[in-house]
């Protein structure tokens, strides 16, 4: 544990101190470009000492960043559209619409295909083709369709979610229904059990180990669609948006406190699913993949 | 009684004053499988007739298809050709009825379910009630000596322990026929004397048909009305002994004459230069 502890500590420590080096020359060759432009003296002791100072820094140094969460999310009420919780709660909720709805569709469409080989041969292409295609091709792709059926909100950015989480959720249950060991398959055989009985006695639970792994994958990919699909649509709220205007004013410290946001958030998620995950395995007795 | 006969015969045993059913029925079976560096004979010309409370052990060295001819009685191989009869019908209505109850040599527990669970698993299949299930559940549980240990998960307990437990499933479904596939090869020598003679027991007070695959002359001595000595390459029957001690036997008869007879009978059979290629 304390060992764990150190390593992340000193992990941390290196990637902060490469980011000020990093900040550094990046906002001080800013810095000169200009005093040079306006022909103007400079020392290396007067960029270093305002380097970090600079407004819409290159590469903002980590406690800017720090001084723009507290002030985007401690010093403003939720409600407020500069407070960083309202949109992450904003993104939070298409990611979780796409990522239930995206492991659904996941899950029918490897039983589909593990149970119909027909499906194996015409379903399987389309579901790799539909993750060759760039998200971001076909993120305004999707809200124009849909905006033109009249379904705005949520749900076009929650399909978004769904599309690139179903993915890893089929391909993970198609192997993991799969994966049963061939005894066990025998000895529902020797019982005459149906094909009910043997996905739901067996193949679910040796898949379970598989499902897991694969819904982590699929919420942290849900969160992607999420943010991808706020880009194009020219929404108001959710950590894209912000993404967005925080682009569109040269405000790097605002993109980069959103980009913290959502990288949190996405780890929160996916830590939650491990927790499901563990709380059901040991349920089950602690090791279904035994 | 049990045979070897010689060519595909009706069964005139049925008239004869031997009440017995005839619960499985082999006749010219071959098994053969192919293989890109030529056939495997698995089971080659194989004629046996097990009668109903026959209590009969498969013996050879390994190779000699004697887990396959258990796994084409339970339909889980099926024949190239000749016939099969079990309990009167084909070996796939046999499993389709759920007739037999089969051991495998590992525990095959599955690992998300509790002994308990794991027991009723066949009985919830074949749509059996609850009150039955644990009736069945309990009662075999406690004759392995696992009924303190229902409520834990298979990984929770040892290799025995499991095996034991993979015994009791088999024998709350409470099937005419056992098939079992060297079901104590696993446990340590105490604890199978201790399964040997419950399954003895089992077998003499349910008058259920043994079907029992060993590599061990004594297990087959102590538990068998009939020895089946089987050879390898192709994998065939060289001998059929029928045992001349009574039907139920205690571990102090492996101290007796009689009891050594029998060993070395099948030992001399297994040493025939057919048997060992």
């Amino acid at each position: 544990m304390k060992q764990k502890l150190f390593s992340f500590v000193s992990l941390f420590g290196a990637v902060i101190a490469i980011w000020y080096l990093a900040s550094l020359l990046m906002n001080g060759n800013q810095l000169i470009n200009n005093l040079e432009r306006k022909n103007q003296q400079w020392d290396y002791q007067q960029i270093v000492s305002q380097a970090y100072e600079v407004k819409r820094p290159m590469l903002p140094a980590p406690h800017k960043i720090g001084e723009e969460l507290v002030k985007s999310i401690l010093d403003k009420p939720v409600t407020s559209k500069r407070s960083l919780i309202f949109h992450a709660q904003i993104t939070l909720n298409s990611t979780l619409l796409g990522f239930v709805f995206g492991s659904i569709l996941g899950i029918l469409i490897a039983v589909g295909i593990v149970y119909n080989k027909t499906l194996e041969s015409s379903l399987m292409p389309w579901v790799i083709a539909s993750q060759t295609i760039p998200i971001l091709a076909i993120a305004p792709m999707i809200v124009v369709v849909l905006g033109a059926i009249n379904i705005t909100g949520v749900i076009p950015k929650a399909v978004i979610s769904m599309y690139l989480s179903f993915f890893p959720v089929t391909i993970a249950m198609v192997k993991g229904l799969r994966s049963a060991d061939k005894l066990h398959e025998e000895l529902m055989y020797t019982y005459n059990a149906s094909a009910r009985d043997v996905f739901w006695k067996l193949r679910w639970y040796a898949a379970q180990p598989y499902l897991f792994a694969s819904l982590k994958v699929a919420i942290a990919s849900a969160l992607v669609g999420a943010i991808v699909a706020e880009l194009p649509t020219g929404a108001q709220g959710g950590l894209g948006a912000r993404l967005l205007s925080g682009s569109y004013y040269g405000q790097t410290e605002q993109i980069w406190a959103a980009l913290i946001v959502a990288a949190t958030l996405g780890s929160i998620l996916v830590w939650l699913v491990g927790l499901a995950e563990k709380a059901l395995l040991r349920r089950r007795g602690g090791l279904s993949n035994a | 009684m049990i045979t070897v006969e010689e060519k595909a015969v009706s069964t005139p045993q049925k008239t004869t004053i031997n009440v017995q059913r005839e619960m499985i029925s082999i006749e010219d079976l071959s098994l053969i499988f192919p293989s890109s560096d030529g056939d495997v004979h698995a089971l080659s010309d194989v004629n046996l007739s097990i009668r109903s409370g026959d209590f009969v052990s498969f013996i050879g060295p390994s190779g000699c298809g004697k887990t396959t001819l258990l796994r084409v009685i339970a339909d889980l191989e099926k024949q190239t050709s000749g016939n099969l009869k079990v309990n009167g019908t084909d070996a796939e209505d046999a499993r389709l009825n759920r007739l037999y109850g089969y051991v495998f040599q590992s525990p095959a527990l599955m690992p998300w379910n509790t002994i308990r669970e794991n027991c009723a698993l066949p009985m919830e299949i074949s749509g059996r009630s609850i009150d039955y299930q644990n009736k069945q559940i309990d009662k075999y549980l406690k004759m392995v000596g696992l009924q303190d240990f229902h409520k834990k998960f298979p990984w929770q307990l040892s290799g025995g322990m499991q095996q034991r437990a993979s015994i009791a499933r088999a024998l709350c479904l409470n099937p005419d026929l056992l098939l079992m596939d060297e079901p104590f090869g696993a446990l340590d020598e105490i604890t199978r004397d201790h399964m040997n003679m419950e399954l003895l027991r089992i077998w003499s007070e349910t008058k259920k048909t043994v079907v029992f695959v060993t590599h061990s002359i004594d297990e087959a001595v102590l538990l068998s009305t009939h020895i089946v000595v089987m050879s390898p390459r192709p994998g065939r029957i060289i001998k059929v002994i029928e045992s001349p001690l009574p039907r139920l036997k205690t571990l102090a008869l492996r101290d007796q004459p009689a009891f050594h007879a029998l060993a070395s009978e099948i030992r001399s059979a297994l040493a025939d230069k057919h048997a060992i290629d």
